[in-house]
């Protein structure tokens, strides 16, 4: 009889082997399956429990907090809603994360503990996230909106956007867009234009940027020496560009031996077609690439919520996917003339305008902008100091200088005079772009017989004397707009705001 | 050193378990608890040493190791269960722990000479059946889950397949004994040895009670561990593996027919099957309730989330993840907070005590005691098992208590007397058979 019970205990060795090679299997081997599992909760569910960590304005006001909801678990509230929801974005266990909020994700919800024995982490206990502090300025972003406000209620515009950095560390002040949502109750499904759009023009819109991309033409044009501001040319309106005529602003003909500091002061297109032209397609590829073109902004932002700026073609005889996609100025369907004064496809965004007067203040060195100061846990310990990046070095600091005196001739005395705040020494630049639309009237052949055109309007800029704040602002769709009208006192207004916050 | 004293030894274990574990407790959760926590553990240790003093008086030759075996798994069990379900139901098993011990202790002194049990084997049979058909009788049994496996009595829920267990292994291991030899031989046709009907009769008829039982109460694991019990008893007492194949053969082919035929088991093999099917998934009896017991075991991992940190509620709700966590689904917490070695050591101790339960047997020098042990020590390991491969699902889920570690009052009493037999089985067998003293005294 021994002997059958030491097979039959050999039976039983077998059967709780199999027990141990199944647990083996759920724990180990099949674990990732099973944890990617679409049916399994439990992510989802440590989720709810984690108090996420609050996100401040560099003022220490909070602008996302958690608040206790039921059964141990946590909602995000936003004191300020609509003023920074495209900002800081929203999360949402359900609905997932967007902005700042999924940007800085990992820093909220907090690391895991690295200390789990056996026994587990006995001090653990609920599971708190770290606090962001943020670069973002509360009476700047207010005034941004204010301005904004006033100036499409008066002028009859759609959205407009304002972006304000500290050339010098890239720190983003204010990056804001009318219309905006309430991110404490975000729903696609209500949320529509013309009041409400979880869609964030400053980031995401591509819009012509005019004039203001004379700004990277002029620097293609002076730091790779094939011009100086004082170079001479002619600026005869109508001239053929690209078998086409273009015009200068009230078909003003300038003769030959304008300078090109002049030709920047009075925003001459014919001008700057030629410029551009000269330049060559290969010289402005570099120069926009170096400015950020191209690429999605190296901006602590989702990737998926940025759109890169460029020349946008849609599918067509150009573009043979089934989606639209930016082209190089080396490419021969683009017009280099056009594109030159801020025209032809060009599609371009707030922050990336801002960008490339950032570069100009801070001398041509091109900061990465930011949205985050500091990373600090819930002692108070700081665990993250985000350091100022330089992206690039985009033209020689000489040149900067030379750009930033022809900058500050166009608030003197040429497109951006409404900017030239007393005391400010004010430079930018003002941008107009066509949109070939008109106001509540269908337009023919691109011109608006029966009313107003619709015009994106721009102005960037930076105090020249102190550049401590460099500002694009963008104001879609104004009819017969300028940007020297609208856009500029609102980019002059908040460039004085945040000089004084920011001596 | 002697056996006595390896057992209290072997104490230690369950003192540092019990310990630890109620420590962790009382870390975890001090904002909420007091350390009145504590005094569990230092009561459940003192329970152990009951037992052990208990068994140093009336057993001094039993196995050293199948106590301390059952008070680490005890203490383990006790542990979770405050856990899981806090304080009211922890008290509730540690007063079933004493309960147990005083029917352990009750065991031993009534039954010194177990073979008497013997003579009660009819009677003994006929109360087991009755205790597993007793769930179907009207307003007094419960279905769960579509299964009749307890009884509601005023005040307490009554799991009688756990007694019958115990009874019926009595029974077979007393019939079996006097038909052994019957069974093993027997006319040959076709060089294969037919046991006369006479014997084999009865056999055939307890078969057949297995596939009622299965019809009655429903439920293929019970099922399983009796009539896997039944075939280790008849295997070792007729030595023919013959047996055992034709067993299963038939069991195999019962269960086939039942599965596809009874609705309700037929629902717990397709969960078993396809636990990550939406439809089953989302369904309210559907198969969520072993999905998620997967999901919880992969958060585990190799080493566990950790002790106390595995979730058990649906936050916002006051829903649990897992369905009774803290008596069909326990292995499943424990898979999820200690992980894969956490859950191997578990199996481990199971698989330790039913080696000593087997040593006992070869040690015993008449038949009956062999077959005892060895029913026990099958019917204990085989419920193991059922329930474990159901939550990892190697077979389909039935709800059976994990022995002594699942909450449950039956559970532990009947486990206390299957202990309690053992050890009596055990001390007889390791008793020096020429006494000394007593030799001495003869001498005239």
């Amino acid at each position: 009889m021994n002997r059958s019970i030491l097979r039959l205990f050999m039976v039983v060795v077998m059967l709780f082997t199999v027990l141990v090679v199944w647990t083996s299997r759920w724990t180990v081997f099949s674990a990732t399956a099973l944890n990617n599992n679409q049916l399994n909760p439990l992510q989802y569910y440590a989720s709810l429990k984690i108090r996420r960590g609050n996100i401040y304005a560099d003022n220490g006001a909070i602008l996302a907090r958690s608040v206790r909801a039921t059964g141990g678990t946590w909602r995000r509230t936003y004191p300020y809603g609509p003023l920074y929801a495209q900002t800081i974005g929203y999360y949402f266990p359900q609905l997932g994360a967007t902005g700042l909020e999924a940007a800085r994700n990992t820093e909220l919800k907090g690391a895991p503990s690295p200390l789990t024995s056996l026994f587990g982490n006995f001090s653990s206990g609920p599971k708190v996230g770290n606090d962001v502090y943020s670069t973002i300025d509360p009476r700047a972003q207010s005034l941004a909106r204010q301005l904004i406000d006033q100036t499409l209620a008066k002028y009859h515009g759609v959205s407009g956007s304002a972006v304000a950095i500290v050339p010098q560390t890239g720190a983003v002040k204010v990056l804001y867009s009318t219309p905006s949502y309430n991110d404490n109750q975000p729903n696609s499904n209500t949320c529509h234009l013309p009041s409400c759009s979880e869609f964030f023009d400053a980031v995401q819109g591509g819009y012509p940027p005019g004039s203001t991309f004379k700004l990277v033409t002029t620097t293609a044009a002076l730091n790779s020496g094939k011009f100086t501001p004082t170079s001479t040319l002619a600026g005869p309106s109508p001239l053929i560009v690209s078998g086409a005529p273009l015009h200068n602003d009230g078909n003003a003909s300038y003769p030959a031996g304008t300078t090109l500091t002049e030709a920047l002061t009075l925003s001459i297109n014919t001008i700057y077609a030629q410029v551009g032209q000269r330049v060559g397609g290969t010289l402005m590829d570099e120069y926009m690439r170096r400015f950020g073109f191209y690429s999605v902004p190296p901006l602590d932002y989702p990737a998926g919520q940025m759109t890169p700026s460029g020349e946008l073609f849609y599918p067509g005889p150009c573009n043979h996917s089934k989606s639209a996609r930016l082209l190089p100025p080396t490419s021969g369907c683009v017009d280099l003339g056009r594109m030159s004064i801020g025209q032809d496809k060009l599609t371009v965004t707030p922050l990336q305008m801002a960008m490339v007067v950032s570069a100009i203040a801070d001398n041509g060195r091109l900061m990465q902008p930011r949205l985050t100061n500091r990373v600090v846990n819930n002692l108070g310990q700081t665990v993250e100091q985000i350091k100022p990046t330089v992206d690039d070095q985009v033209m020689k600091p000489a040149i900067a200088k030379e750009l930033q005196q022809m900058m500050r001739r166009v608030v003197e005395e040429g497109t951006g005079t409404a900017a030239n705040l007393y005391g400010l020494n004010i430079g930018g630049k003002t941008g107009t772009a066509s949109t070939d639309l008109c106001y509540h009237a269908p337009a023919v052949s691109g011109n608006c017989p029966n009313g107003l055109p619709l015009n994106d309007v721009w102005f960037v800029g930076f105090p020249e004397k102190n550049p401590k704040i460099a500002v694009a602002v963008e104001l879609t769709d104004i009819p017969s707009g300028y940007g020297g009208v609208q856009a500029a006192p609102i980019a002059a207004q908040l460039i004085q705001l945040l000089l004084a916050e920011h001596q | 050193m002697r056996a006595r004293n390896w057992e209290l030894f072997g104490l230690v274990p369950a003192a540092l378990l019990v310990s630890a574990g109620f420590a962790a407790i009382y870390i975890q959760r001090s904002n909420q608890l007091s350390t009145v926590s504590l005094v569990y553990g230092g009561v459940f240790l003192g329970l152990c040493l009951a037992g052990h003093i208990f068994i140093r008086i009336t057993l001094p030759h039993a196995d050293p190791f199948i106590f301390p075996l059952v008070a680490v798994l005890a203490c383990f069990g006790v542990v979770m269960v405050y856990r899981i379900d806090g304080a009211t139901l922890a008290r509730q098993q540690a007063q079933w722990f004493v309960l147990g011990l005083v029917l352990f202790a009750g065991t031993v002194l009534i039954f010194r000479d177990y073979r008497k049990l013997e003579n009660y084997r009819y009677l003994i049979m006929i109360g087991s059946v009755l205790l597993l058909l007793l769930p179907r009788v009207p307003h007094v049994g419960v279905s769960t889950g579509g299964a009749y496996l307890a009884i509601h009595l005023p005040g307490i829920t009554f799991q009688p397949t756990e007694i019958a267990k115990v009874g019926l292994v009595i029974f077979l291991a007393s019939y079996l004994r006097d038909h052994r030899q019957a069974l093993a031989s027997g006319r040959r046709i076709l060089g294969y040895a037919i046991p006369p009907l006479k014997h084999l009769g009865p056999l055939l008829v307890l078969w057949g009670a297995a596939m009622l039982a299965l019809i009655v109460i429903k439920d293929i694991g019970s099922s399983l561990m009796f009539y896997g019990a039944l075939l280790a008893i008849l295997y070792v007492a007729t030595d023919r593996i013959s047996f055992v194949i034709v067993g299963l053969l038939l069991f195999a082919g019962g269960a086939w027919y039942l599965g596809t035929h009874i609705q309700h088991i037929d629902a717990r093999v397709l969960d078993w099957l396809h636990p990550f099917s939406p439809k089953l998934y989302n369904d309210p009896l559907g198969s969520y309730q072993l999905a998620n017991a997967q999901f919880a075991m992969a958060a585990g991992g190799l080493f566990g989330q950790g002790f106390g940190q595995s979730l058990l509620v649906v936050p916002g709700t006051h829903n649990l993840f897992i369905p009774v966590p803290s008596t069909d689904m326990i292995y499943a917490i424990i898979t999820s907070e200690l992980g894969l070695f956490g859950a191997a050591g578990l199996l481990l101790v199971y698989l330790l005590f039913v080696a000593r339960g087997f040593k006992a047997a070869m040690l015993a020098r008449d038949s009956f005691s062999k077959l005892l042990a060895v029913g026990l020590s099958s019917v204990f390991g085989l419920q193991v098992f059922v329930i474990v491969g159901g939550v990892t699902r190697v077979i389909p889920l039935t709800g059976v208590p994990l022995p002594f570690v699942s909450y449950g009052g039956s559970s532990i009493l009947a486990n206390f007397v299957l202990v309690a037999l053992m050890l009596l089985v055990s001390d007889r067998a390791r008793r020096p058979t020429i006494q000394p003293l007593r030799n001495m005294e003869m001498v005239p």
